[in-house]
Parts: structure tokens; sequence; C-alpha cells
């Protein structure tokens, strides 16, 4: 591992070690740029990782407080708990279910496809996707993704079991064992799935692709990469022509250090990013950094999710084997005669004991009916259901002023008020996975309400358009050219698939931008 | 809690309250404790507060075969978080006394509509939270409901059942995948 001086005007600073984070650092320093990477978290390895849920979620997530207010029902149900993200070297793809799903064409014309709608910002990405496209391909081969490549597919659990016979009795056309950041055979050094179901504890045999143990110690061995670990950026400063100079942050020691930089890249998961931004006042931007525009924090989207569970009467023991792997297609069209712009995807989603009941299931569930569903638990099968949700400029990341962090900063408020066409296409997606669930022989058929958004996207986005969003297509702030926004808020709209694989073919994409314009000394 | 409780001087003497039972012959969870008896020292309810809360409990998330015992853990979680914070000590003395002196030993289906008029204050969210949070986290209930927990130290389930299923036809292997090196087993 490198050690860069905290003086080095040459170094690249990235906040955050996650999906963008992690292989951003990574692209970087194989390519022999310098790079400090600042991490909230701690590192944990495949051996620490802890096997107890309740104690993995304390090992491993964001537990910060943020606060929440609108009219999503997440507020009522989560009040502590808006967004589940991840705070530890390697970000969230310690937690993730390595679902990789690509956008989808018309999905990067979300405005131009669904046209105008009340209520809703959308914008066209300021990219093409022929451009995207090729980036997906390197990302699907860096992460190893099943179905791409010659990888095979993951086999069928008895949990896909049920989720295929369901989806096939309703004419469902595609469905299979997902596109998953998941070895099915041993790859790239690491491990075979070994069908354990503890992708979100953290996967202990390294099947499951994280940055934690592949791109981060990748770039540590081109010598070029400094981790510094349990380090909390606290804003980033300019100069007076503009560019960022540096990022002030607190090592784990507490003490405030100043490390400069020729670059800042900030990848902090959508709801920390905004913050961060917010947090870097200055007399030039005295509402945040990059936010002349006002845009900062601003058409934040996290997806229509919500659980749909089936009940049966034989056995399926769901909780053996990949949480995630299974996936539904065909309801990934823009087909207004559904009464919703948009698609989304059904996917196989199963819950350890300890969790479903109280992330899983409605919070008026309790009683008798909670005790029939429990003591079936081991004959449940699962469906989430991860649907475009639309932005809207008034769903917004800001500061809560009133609820201090432990450095006396304050919090990120996420205002969130669901729009009709997000309801519209989680009452289709939930009646379409209870005829699922029927079709296999469900005796009975539960339904959540919106989970805390895991997937965090679109508060500082690319746009064509300064008025429009924060960055433009290569993830670089309009007002700060050697500013740089690498994680999902740079999304210009979330579209219908989980935004990892999107998020690092945006990182590939940006470190070969980054590169061309240092050679040419543009920044 | 402690297996094999004898009540010593100081739980009949302190304020606080103690929890006891003794779990069914034949309870899944005897095969865990050494003896059948247990108890459970409150560090800031009094047993009778203790024993409302365990009714609400079991109301909240009843089933049949599980012994007090789980129920407890849930109770002591309660115990333990009156004891981090006044608020919420206060919040659950208060609570208690709307359940009513009766509560404990009533019907279920008085206890059900007695929580039932409780469902939208604070005091029964977080009661029933912490229920769903302790009970089925409780390494005790896991046999109970069929969970197995860690699975990475037995090899995952790869070979260990995660595909045993055969109430329903097996999946083509283009929507699903080989298992890689099922071949030599
Ligand atoms: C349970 C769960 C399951 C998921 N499953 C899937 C899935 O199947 N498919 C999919 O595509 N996506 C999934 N996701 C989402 C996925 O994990 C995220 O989209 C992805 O990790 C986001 O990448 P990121 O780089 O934006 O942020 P992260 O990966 O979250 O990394 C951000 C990092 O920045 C650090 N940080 C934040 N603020 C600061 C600061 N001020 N200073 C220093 N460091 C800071 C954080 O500690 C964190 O480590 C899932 C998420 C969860 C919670
Ligand atoms: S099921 Fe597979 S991917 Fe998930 S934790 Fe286990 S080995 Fe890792």
């Amino acid at each position: 591992m490198a050690s860069i001086s905290h003086d080095d005007t040459n170094a690249v600073v990235i906040v955050g070690s996650g999906a963008g984070g992690g292989t951003l650092a990574h692209e970087l320093t194989r390519r022999g740029v310098k790079v400090v990477l600042l991490e909230a978290g701690a590192r944990q390895s495949l051996a620490s990782f802890s096997q107890v849920p309740g104690e993995a979620f304390a090992q491993l997530t964001w537990l910060e407080p943020r606060t929440q207010s609108g009219t999503t029902t997440v507020v009522e149900d989560y009040p502590t708990l808006p967004s589940w993200t991840a705070k530890t070297v390697g970000g969230t793809t310690v937690h993730w279910t390595a679902m990789a799903l690509r956008a989808r064409d018309w999905e990067v014309r979300a405005r131009s496809t669904y046209g105008a709608i009340d209520g809703a910002s959308l914008i066209d990405w300021p990219l093409g996707y022929k451009e995207l496209l090729p980036y997906y391909q390197m990302a699907e081969k860096r992460m190893v993704v099943t179905r791409r490549n010659g990888n095979p597919g993951l086999p069928a659990s008895n949990h896909f079991k049920v989720f295929h016979y369901g989806a096939k009795r309703l004419g469902y056309r595609q469905v299979h064992t997902g596109y998953m950041a998941i070895n099915s055979r041993p790859a790239d050094g690491r491990g075979m799935c070994i069908q354990q179901g503890f992708c979100v504890q953290g996967c202990k045999t390294g099947a499951k692709w994280s940055t934690l143990y592949t791109e981060i110690p990748r770039a540590e061995a081109t010598g070029n990469l400094e981790l510094r670990a349990e380090c909390r950026a606290l804003h980033i400063e300019h100069g007076a022509d503009g560019r960022v100079t540096a990022v002030v942050y607190r090592d784990p020691a507490g003490n405030e250090q100043r490390q400069k930089a020729r670059i800042v890249c900030v990848a902090c998961n959508a709801v920390e990013t905004t913050r961060l931004l917010l947090l870097s006042t200055s007399a030039r931007f005295p509402n945040g950094l990059a936010n002349s525009t006002d845009q900062v924090g601003r058409h934040f989207c996290h997806h229509t999710g919500c659980f749909v569970w089936g009940v049966f009467e034989q056995p399926i023991e769901f909780w053996r084997g990949a949480t995630l792997a299974g996936v539904v297609l065909d309801e990934t069209r823009h087909d207004p005669k559904r009464g919703f712009a948009g698609g989304y995807h059904l996917e196989m989603a199963a819950l350890d004991l300890p969790s479903i009941a109280i992330a899983g299931f409605p919070q008026t569930l309790w009683g008798r009916e909670l005790g029939f569903v429990m003591e079936h638990y081991r004959s449940m099968a699962g469906i989430y259901i991860n649907g475009e949700d639309l932005p809207r400029s008034t769903n917004r990341i800001t500061l809560n002023r009133e609820v201090k962090d432990q450095f006396g900063l304050p919090v990120a408020n996420i205002h969130v008020d669901d729009h009709p066409n997000n309801a519209a296409m989680r009452r289709h997606g939930q009646q379409q996975a209870k005829a699922l669930f029927e079709a296999a022989g469900a005796v009975k058929v539960l339904m959540s309400r919106q989970t805390p958004a895991t997937h965090n996207m679109c508060a500082a986005r690319m746009s064509r358009d300064p008025n429009d969003g924060v960055v433009n297509a290569h993830g670089q702030a309009h007002e700060v050219a050697n500013l740089f926004v690498s994680d999902g808020s740079a999304m210009s709209t979330p579209s219908s698939a989980n935004p990892t694989l999107t998020i690092v073919a945006l990182a590939l994409r940006q470190a070969d931008y980054i590169e061309r314009q240092m050679s040419a000394r543009a920044i | 809690m402690r297996a094999n409780a004898t009540m010593d001087r100081r739980e009949f003497l302190s304020a606080t309250g103690v929890l006891t039972g003794v779990l069914a012959a034949g309870s899944p969870l005897a095969l865990l404790a050494p003896g059948r008896a247990w108890a459970l020292d409150l560090g800031t309810l009094s047993g009778s507060e203790g024993a409302a809360l365990l009714a609400a409990a079991r109301t909240i998330a009843p089933h049949d075969g599980l012994d007090d015992a789980p129920y407890a853990l849930v109770v002591r979680a309660l115990d333990d978080s009156a004891a981090r914070d006044a608020a919420t000590l206060t919040l659950l003395r208060r609570g208690v006394t709307t359940l009513g002196a009766g509560f404990a030993a009533a019907a279920e289906t008085e206890r059900v509509a007695t929580l039932r008029a409780l469902e939208s204050t604070p005091f029964f969210k977080s009661v029933r939270a912490t229920t769903l949070a302790t009970l089925y986290a409780s390494p005790l209930v896991y046999a109970y409901f069929g969970y197995e927990g860690e699975a990475f130290s037995k090899g995952g389930y790869l070979l260990r059942g995660f595909n045993d299923l055969r109430w329903l036809p097996e999946v083509p292997l283009a929507d699903s995948g080989p298992v890689f090196g099922a071949e030599s087993h």
C-alpha cells in the first residue's frame, strides 16, 4: 500500500469505498494514478463477518442518525431507518445480494419514452445507451456475472423452483436464476457459491463480488493506493478559482486532517454524497458545493421496493441458497396499458428468521395472523418488487440542522412523497406476485409496504443542462471541473434495475475520462 | 437468564422483579438448558410489570408450542432499555398501567382486544418491535421454526439440501445452472 503525503497536490481523493469508489480506486491506481481512499467504516474480512444476523447488521450498517419526512410509508414504518446502507470498507457491496442487472436502452431515455408526467422531473440521460453498453460488458466481466460471458447460471434452489413454477404457470417467459455477481464456479481467484444464504451478512466464501476483496486489494497491490479506513470526510475545500483543493476529514483518533487533492471523487452512496456536498459551504458556494443551481439532493429516487410473501403447505426452506437468485424480466417494459409508466422486476427474495418479521412484514401484523405466518416460516417464499420510481424535484435530501451527528454536523433528512405512478406500479407488481404464488399453490399471500431504501439514486444527477442536475455525462460537476460524483447519485433516472452494475459501469467510464483529462492536464 | 433457579435473598428483598418459569416436558428448549426451571432477574421493572409484558409479547407473537422462556428474553430486552433510558421506563410503566391489573391472566381474546385498542400508541409499537426483534432472533427458537442459522461452518447447503424440494418439477437447465462439482458426489 502506498503512503501518500497530506500535502500531495497530485493525489486523487476518493471518498467512499463501495461499488463506485472501490471500483474507481482500482481503475485509477492500475493506470498509475495515486489515490487516497477515505472510508468512514472499518475493514472487515471473510473471517471477521459475523453470521448472526443482528450482529452482522450492527457490524456493517450505517447506523448514525438520519431523519425523514414525506408521504412514503417508510416514514411511519421505519422512523429511524429511512435508508439502509453500509459503513464498512467495501461499502454496501459487503451487504448486497448481487443481482447485477442492466438498465434498458429505453430507460436511459426515460423522458422521451414516458413523455411529460405531472409531478415528475424526468430527463433523458446525457449519454446514449451505445456509450453505456461497453462499460456494462466490462463491469460484467470484472464482477463475473452469471449468464454473461459464458458464466453458467446459478443452480435452482428450492425457493427458485417455487418461483419458477409459479412464474411459468402465470405465462411469464423470462424467468431464471438471475444475472448474479456470484461465482457459480470458482473464478477470479475467489471461491464458488456454496448456497448458504448469508449474502446480506457478508459472504464468507467471497463468491459474491464485493470491492472489499476484489477491487480494493487489487488497487493496493498496484502500490498506488492508500486506503484510510475509519476516516470520515467532513467537508471539501476549494481555491480561489473554484476548483477543489482538499478534503477535510477526521482520522480514527478523531483528529482533523486535511488531504490535498488534484481531483476529488465523492462516492458515499447518494444520501451521504449529498450531505457531504451540502456541508461543503463557502462564500462562493453558500448552499453547498456545486449547488449554485440548487440541484444537489433533488430528484432522489429509491425504487418502488416492497416484499410479497407466499405461504405454502409444503416445506421450501428458502433461507437455504443465494438470497436473491431469481428474476422475472417480463414486466420490465414500458407499457402504459398497465396503468403506469416504466417497468419493474420481480425478484425472488428470502429473509432470515431474525429479520423477516421486523423488515419484511407490514407493521400492522401481529397476533394469530403473525403467529400463523411465522409457524410456516419453513414453507414460505418471497418476492421483492424492484421497479422504476419517478424523480420529483421536491423529493430531496437536505441537511437537518436540528439533529447532529457525533461530529456536531447536521444529519441528512430524506424527504419522499410517493408519486401516484409508483403506487400504481407497486399495486400491479403485488397483484402479479400474488398471482404467481397462487399459481404455485400458496395458501396465503402477505404484502409488505415499502422497505427502507437500499437503492439510493439520482440525488446529484447527470444532466445535459446544469439547471437539471449536478454533473455531466462523466459524473463531473457542471460547476467544478475537478469534482466528480462516482456513485448512484449520478444516475439521471433510476431505471428498473438494481443499481450496482450501473454504478460500476459508470465508475469504469469515469476512470477512462479522468485519465484522459489528467493526461491532457485539463484537470 | 439462569437455568436451575433458586431464589436468593437479594431477589426477595429487591424492589425489582424476577420472572420464573419451567420448561414443558419435551420442549425443544429443554435440550439447550441444563435443567427445566429458569429465572430472569429484572433490573428495573417489577415482577408484575414483567409478567404483563410477557403476556403482551405472547399475545403479539403467539406460538402455542413455545415456552415462556424465549418470551422472557423479550421482557429482558425491554427491561434493559428501561434501565438505559428513563423515557422508555416511563413509557413502559404507563403502558402496563393501561393494560390493567388483570391483563396477564386474562383470556387471549381479551388481551387481543386490549392491545388492539392501543395499536397506534408508542407503547404498543415499542413492545411489538422489541418482541419481534428479540423473539425470532433468539437461537433458542431457531429449531422451533425450522431455521438452521449459520451454515458456513457446515459447508453451506450446496450439498445439504438447497435443492432437495421434490413437490414441484425440476427447473430446466436453461433457466438455472449446473451444480458445479456435483458430478463427483
Ligand atoms: C441488503 C441490501 C441488498 C442489496 N442488494 C442489491 C442487489 O442485489 N443488486 C444491486 O444492484 N444492488 C443491491 N443493493 C444496493 C447496493 O449495495 C448499492 O447500490 C451499492 O453498494 C451502492 O454503491 P455506492 O458506491 O454508491 O455506495 P456504498 O457501496 O454504500 O459505499 C459508500 C461508502 O461510503 C462511505 N462513506 C459515506 N460517507 C462517508 C464520509 N463522509 N467519509 C468517508 N466515507 C464515507 C460509507 O461508509 C460506505 O462504505 C443492496 C443494498 C442492500 C442494503
Ligand atoms: S449464498 Fe452464495 S453468495 Fe450468498 S453468502 Fe452464500 S456463498 Fe456467498
